[in-house]
């Protein structure tokens, strides 16, 4: 009976979520010695009405975020050009940036247009110069792929700021306590709540193409799996096996789903094929096997166990059948994450003052520790390999923290109210 | 808050422990009881006063054992000795009520990463359970649920919330 309320809770929750926000705010933690100087110049208006975004100032802070980039501060700015014709690239010399940001922006037929233009100023030239036209709601959706655009220009490396993160909220305490699954932006803006329970959710899941999440939810009194379709909000419940039901994985293709399942006595690895819901056991150990990553390329998975004693990372190679370990630093090694260049994985490594994001180059060897907080856990990696979000603790709550895979830059993402945990950053989305 | 009922008689109950202990199987069990019963303080406390109760009233038509909750040692799934007198009221009363079902819920600490602890969470469930059916219980009497480090005991970072989150409770 208890149950079946509670089942019909959570449907009901189902049914009213998107109601409640849940943003997040930043606040850098490091900065880079290495950061590239940038001056980015307030967009300047050029139609009757307010601009309800400040599309120069999303930029700044997407690109300050990133530890690759230091904007100028916006008192420092000598000049307020709105597009290059304006420019004297010699005056920009003086305050020692490299790169000059402007742009326009106007009200159009119920949108906007935003022209902007990236130069370089030791260069005199222009990288960049791009028009688009957005409608009023997705002004900060202009404003990353600004980023994204120019991110990639100057690093060759693809920009993630128009990506978004799933993360697990906790409120109350007792009885109350209450969980909430969000989705927002990558800069925590934007927050949607797709499921709310009285009973914990964990692990969510981003398919490959971004349109669904797995997770695992307690609702029906024990752990099962459950994959939510995130545009119409239908979901199917993918596994419900008596034992723990958890730790979901997509592969690269999204047509299986690999999963941590203790049907059998203590959790093994399975992989369900997602449209027969077929099972294939992949492990078979007297410890613990779970968390399961799948490499890039799809021919092996990254797992965590303990058959040698305590938990350290393997890799299982799906030709062969069979598993190796790769973790020998440290007694607790757990939840590895693949970079997308499948070379260097990120993992949960506990050191003798706690447990920290660390990496792992599988090439070298080398392990280095990423964070100072020690209390980290659930480590999800950019879709552009450069950053890593995950779970820590500051003053007893619960909040996301995000480290650059090199560990020159972090910072934080914590709630105005409860905890938040279980951050996945999701795939590239445009 | 509810263990305080239980803290006069906590000296007792070591003291009774370690008696226990040294009668039985001499110098290791000692020294293991040792380290639980000073680190453990009120906790272990909470074990104890129950299994005096239920030991005086085995086989009785009495209802639920009061205490529904043992537990753990850091990284661990073994039944710590002052905790067995614990397990087997529970174990007389499910003999005797062989209809009655019970979930036995797993849990951990915080520290660590999440899907790990709902392995060690079911671990200790599982401790409880096989420790159960050696005493005559019914497997089909016996259910487990693990919540790994999700639903905490008590919050907070210190070495004290830690040993009360690590625990198996037992779910009438």
């Amino acid at each position: 009976m208890k149950r079946m309320t509670s089942l019909l809770a959570g449907l009901l929750m189902l049914l009213c979520s998107g109601l409640a926000s849940a943003d997040l705010t930043i606040e850098i933690t490091k900065g880079s010695d290495r950061a590239i100087p940038i001056a980015i110049v307030p967009f300047e208006n050029q139609g009757q009405g307010n601009v309800p975004e400040d599309i120069a100032g999303i930029v700044s802070s997407d690109l300050a975020r990133s530890g690759q980039f230091d904007p100028l501060p916006r008192e420092s700015l000598i000049a307020t050009p709105s597009n290059s014709d304006e420019v004297t690239f010699r005056d920009w010399r003086l305050v020692d940036s490299s790169y000059l940001v402007v742009g326009e922006i106007s009200q159009e037929s119920g949108g906007y247009r935003i022209q902007f233009e990236l130069l370089d100023i030791y260069g005199e030239r222009r990288i960049i110069g791009e028009v688009i036209n957005v409608s009023a709601n997705e002004l900060r959706d202009a404003a990353h792929y600004i980023s994204d655009q120019i991110f990639e220009a100057i690093t060759g490396i693809r920009g993630a700021f128009s990506t978004q993160i799933a993360y697990v909220t906790a409120q109350g305490a007792g009885d109350n306590r209450r969980f909430g699954l969000h989705v927002a932006d990558s800069d925590g803006h934007g927050s949607q709540q797709i499921l709310s329970s009285d009973d914990p959710i964990l692990s969510p899941a981003w398919s490959p193409d971004g349109g669904k999440l797995a997770y695992v939810s307690f609702e029906s009194g024990n752990s099962a799996i459950y994959i939510q379709d995130l545009a119409s909000s239908q979901r199917i419940q993918a596994t419900s096996f008596s034992g723990i039901n958890s730790a979901p994985a997509w592969s690269p293709d999204g047509r299986k789903l690999a999963m941590s399942l203790s049907k059998d006595g203590q959790p093994e690895i399975y992989v369900m094929d997602v449209a027969s819901r077929t099972f294939t056991r992949l492990t078979n150990s007297p410890g613990i096997d779970t968390e399961p990553e799948w490499s890039p390329d799809g021919s092996s998975l990254l797992f965590t166990s303990d058959r040698s004693g305590g938990p350290q990372l393997y890799r299982y190679d799906l030709a062969s059948g069979q598993a190796e370990r790769i973790t020998f630093t440290g007694s607790y090694n757990s939840r590895g994450r693949f970079a997308p260049d499948g070379e260097t994985i990120f993992m949960i490594h506990r050191a003798s003052d706690g447990f920290h994001v660390a990496k792992k180059n599988l090439d070298t060897g080398r392990l280095t520790i990423l964070t100072e907080s020690t209390l980290d856990e659930s480590p999800s990696v950019a879709p552009n390999g450069t950053m890593v979000i995950f779970a820590t603790q500051q003053a007893n709550r619960g909040v996301l923290g995000v480290v650059s895979a090199d560990g020159n830059a972090s910072y934080r993402l914590p709630s105005a109210q409860g905890d938040v945990r279980e951050p996945a950053w999701s795939p590239f989305l445009n | 808050m509810q263990f305080k009922p239980y803290a006069k008689s906590l000296a007792v109950a070591v003291s009774l422990a370690v008696m226990a202990g040294c009668s039985s199987s001499g110098g290791t069990q000692d020294g293991s009881m040792d380290g639980t019963g000073t680190t453990m303080g009120g906790v272990s406390g909470q074990g104890m006063t129950n299994g005096q109760t239920s030991g005086s009233q085995m086989g009785s038509q009495t209802g639920i054992p009061d205490v529904r909750t043992i537990y753990f040692d850091f990284d661990k799934d073994t039944i710590r000795p002052e905790f067995e007198s614990v397990l087997n009221a529970h174990a007389d009363y499910l003999r005797s009520n062989p209809n009655t079902t019970v979930i036995l819920e797993g849990h951990g600490d915080e520290r660590g990463t999440r899907e790990y602890n709902l392995g060690l969470g079911e671990r200790r469930a599982q401790s409880v359970e096989s420790y159960l059916t050696v005493q005559g219980v019914s497997p089909s009497q016996l259910e487990i649920v693990s919540y790994g480090e999700e639903r905490p005991a008590v919050q907070g970072n210190s070495e004290d919330a830690y040993a009360q989150n690590r625990r198996v409770v037992f779910d009438y």
